[in-house]
């Protein structure tokens, strides 16, 4: 394992001071490990908080800021944040309108956001919950623990921040968050494997010529094994796979978001975002909006994962609003 | 009523725990790289290790139950993941059910029976999930079984360390339903279960402490 770190175990907290020295607008609180915005709480604003477990940087710690979170809660890698952690993020933003939690569907995830929410119910704070479940690649059914959430995770962190920042109330911010959760699907495929600091090994093994197709973002293997091929054919499989779950039909307007997993080129994302416009042409899908670059990482895993939402006015007024935060800028 | 369950042998229990956990953390992260995400055995290995910091902080004279309690809350705001709040989860609602300073071997395998309800609900896991509870269902049921047979704790201890073992074991050719590696499908199949494999370990560290008894 080559990495730039000093011990496996210090990982998150030397990275937590660090992000304080780098972004100066953001307070980072190393004891609590919390990450939130310096002007917080702000009055009458409804507190945006997401977290979950560190190595999928910039998500979320890189998404506070104004028009995004009021705060993060960064986990240990790969691992959800404790409830302790959450109930700081809510003291330090809460401004008195209620918070709303924006949880990724991974079953850590959700029991220590839910343990953390059914405490600060119990102190007569309003907490709204946006659960993300955007992963075509799990089967949705009583036999499995449910969709993943992955790269729609941004969009929700996007639209709910800025009608956050426009003033709306907690419920009104919960319900966007889940228009666009409802409205998104994502898909992964992985060139490599990612390697935790504590494991320090890559966490499947993967021969130089195939590839793992619906990967999730924790470096857990996905459901098939494949030979490598051009971005060309795998992108027409990844979007097949996506059109197959969503309802978009020609005529319709998508966000694109084509996220690098952590170790792919920005050129090669570039490639895949141009297969994926031709494709998409050719079904008559408009492309309103493309974001492309790593978003919602895995470490130190290669290749990408595809996100469709899709698009109405109010959601594009709001995927265009003012942000400013260190890894989504908008003027 | 037998006082099989005082604070000591509680204590003796975690710390037997702590350390079979730190033993073993590389097993249960290796079991949990195959089939979730590798970090099993190194969150409980953190979790453990400020259990027996808060247990040695513990004013002498406290009850089984709050030596459960304060582990419970421990796991709970160290450990994060899914094992943090279902273990921790578990120990807090078996605590809640032994507020006397001593307690039977009926009254732990009711308060254990307890804490197995809350992990089932919180993870809405049954047996064959291939999760946690595949050695925690079976090891309560031991418990409850040595309680009606008039066993004694220790024998009642091993009892329950082998069903959670052979309930761990029992994973191996399941495909999983919940937790992360249910998104693996068919995949899953031929790993051993890492929650099921340190509900064992825990188990056997009961064994172990009842063992002088």
């Amino acid at each position: 394992m080559k990495k730039l770190i000093n011990t496996p175990e210090s990982v998150l907290d030397d990275a937590l001071a660090a992000i304080a020295a780098a972004h100066p607008e953001l307070t980072v609180d190393r004891e609590n490990r919390v990450i939130h915005r310096a002007d917080a709480p702000r009055p009458g604003k409804v507190a945006l908080i997401s977290g979950g477990g560190s190595g999928h940087e910039p998500l979320h710690g890189g998404f506070v800021g104004p028009g995004m979170l009021d705060a993060a809660c960064p986990g240990e890698v790969f691992t959800s944040p404790v409830p302790d952690q959450v109930l700081a993020a809510l003291a330090a933003t809460d401004g008195g309108a209620g918070a709303v939690l924006i949880v990724k569907n991974y079953t850590g995830d959700v029991l220590n956001f839910a343990l953390a929410t059914e405490l600060a119910r119990a102190e007569g704070i309003e907490v709204h919950t946006v659960l993300v479940n955007d992963d075509v690649a799990v089967e949705d059914s009583t036999w499995t623990a449910g969709r993943r959430g992955t790269g729609a995770t941004v969009v929700v962190e996007k639209v709910a921040g800025a009608l956050a920042e426009r003033g709306a109330k907690a419920a009104e911010v919960a319900a966007v968050g889940e228009r666009a959760v409802a409205a998104s699907r994502s898909f992964a495929v992985a060139l490599t494997a990612a390697t935790t600091p504590a494991a320090g090994r890559p966490g499947f093994d993967l021969p130089a010529d195939e590839i793992e197709v619906g990967v999730g973002i924790h470096g857990e293997p996905g459901r098939r094994r494949e030979p490598l091929r051009p971005a060309r054919e795998l992108v027409a499989e990844v979007l097949d796979t996506i059109l197959a779950d969503h309802t978009l039909t020609a005529g319709d307007e998508v966000i694109a978001l084509v996220n690098g997993l952590g170790a792919t080129p920005l050129l090669e994302l570039y490639i895949v975002h141009g297969e994926l416009a031709a494709r998409l042409a050719e079904r008559g899908i408009t492309l309103a909006r493309s974001l492309v670059g790593n978003y919602v990482t895995s470490l130190d895993m290669a290749g990408f994962s595809l996100t469709l939402t899709k698009a109405d006015p109010e959601l594009l007024d709001l995927w265009d609003a003012p942000a400013a935060t260190p890894a989504l800028r908008r003027p | 009523m037998r006082t099989d369950l005082d604070q000591d042998l509680a204590l003796a229990w975690l710390r037997a725990a702590a350390a079979a956990v730190e033993r073993q953390h590389e097993q249960l992260t290796a079991l949990d790289a195959a089939i979730g995400d590798g970090d099993h055995g190194s969150n409980l290995r953190r979790g453990f290790a400020a259990v027996t910091a808060a247990l040695d902080a513990l004013e002498p004279g406290a009850t089984p139950g709050t030596v459960f309690s304060t582990a419970g809350r421990t796991l709970i705001s160290k450990v994060g993941g899914a094992s943090g709040p279902l273990y921790g989860s578990a120990l807090r609602t078996a605590g809640a059910a032994l507020p006397d300073p001593g307690a039977d071997l009926t009254a732990l395998a009711q308060a254990m029976r307890a804490g197995l309800g809350t992990v089932r609900k919180l993870g809405g896991a049954v047996v064959g999930d291939k999760t946690m509870v595949d050695a925690f269902e079976p090891a309560v049921a031991a418990l409850e079984r040595a309680a009606f047979d008039g066993f004694t704790l220790r024998e009642a201890g091993a009892l329950a360390a082998e069903a959670a073992e052979a309930g761990a074991r029992a994973t191996i050719p399941l495909q999983a339903r919940k937790g992360r590696a249910s998104y693996l499908g068919p995949r899953s199949v031929g790993h051993q279960d890492p929650g099921a494999t340190s509900t064992a370990l825990l188990f056997r560290a009961l064994a172990d402490a009842a063992s002088g008894r």
